[in-house]
């Protein structure tokens, strides 16, 4: 039934990009190394850059893989090699008694009322955005000059504004984790 | 035909939950922050979908922006962790709590 409405590929990469992301996640609340986690996170989301090139996303997947998959997941395996922390956590323990029922109770309804608010309710109007004058989204090289525009006339302050929070972020990090020694090396 | 937007509205929801369960229950900061990362990764497929459907780029550009924003978190959230681990030798959240009244 499914096949006939829509196409097999498209029905094939939504559920290649569903499994690789809920295997991913529950990867990453499951096991306990964190080394194994980081690699579950990857998993995740190279499923979720699956569902930006099908929904014709083609930049934002790239920048997918090569910022989240290249850089924080290294950023976070560099951490936990650092510390030595990939010893595993006992997963079994629960300190707090009653916590994992909550916690699922409250994100079972979370989610529940996600779901029956999309189905309750008519977002997709059939309206279309003016600027593209209800053409659809460009895919590949088309994308990256659409997304490019946009950013470099409409967002041009947002833009901006990121590179001074890049530069910050970098400081901070770099002001967080110096040693303290440091300081009296310095002051000495 | 693609597939309608629905499906990747529950999916993204599906993986919001996942993430969101994780952030309650695990101790480790490490991995609270990998699930702090699954739940952007569900708001910025929520946005995706939504910009397919609306045709309009604004969405992606949203993403765009979180994809900055969340780059800048964990620099900054690693840092503290390294920071924390230094003088506690830990990292697990439990054992943070010095304000506790």
């Amino acid at each position: 039934m499914i096949a006939t409405a829509y196409s097999a590929g498209a029905v094939a990469v939504f559920v290649t990009s569903a499994l690789l992301i809920v295997v991913g996640a529950i990867g990453v609340i499951t096991v306990k190394n964190p080394v194994h986690a980081a690699m579950s996170l990857i998993m995740t989301l190279f499923g979720v850059a699956v569902a930006f090139v099908a929904q014709s996303a083609d930049f934002l997947a790239a920048v997918q893989i090569i910022v989240y998959a290249g850089a924080i997941v290294v950023l976070f395996l560099f951490v936990i090699m650092f510390l030595g922390v990939d010893r595993r956590e006992g997963v079994r323990v629960e300190p707090l008694v009653g916590q994992r029922p909550l916690a699922a109770t409250g994100v079972g309804i979370v989610v529940l009322g996600l779901v029956a608010l999309m189905a309750r309710s008519h977002w997709v109007t059939g309206a279309m955005s003016v600027s593209t004058k209800g053409a659809p989204l460009a895919t590949g090289s088309g994308n990256v000059s659409q997304l490019g525009t946009a950013v470099f006339t409409t967002y041009l302050y947002a833009f901006e504004a990121t590179a001074a929070l890049l530069v910050i972020a970098v400081v901070g990090a770099i002001v967080l984790a110096r040693r303290e020694h440091s300081l009296d090396e310095e002051s000495a | 035909m693609n597939v309608p937007a629905a499906w990747y509205l529950v999916l993204a929801a599906v993986l919001f939950g996942v993430g969101a369960y994780g952030l309650l229950t695990r101790r480790s900061a490490l991995i609270m922050f990998m699930c702090l990362e699954l739940m952007l990764n569900a708001v910025n497929l929520t946005f995706v979908t939504f910009s397919r459907t609306m045709s309009d780029v604004a969405g992606q550009v949203t993403v765009f922006f979180v994809m900055v924003v969340a780059a800048a978190e964990v620099t900054v959230g690693l840092g503290i962790v390294v920071a924390i681990f230094r003088r506690r030798s830990t990292t697990s959240v439990d054992e943070l709590s010095e304000m506790k009244g």
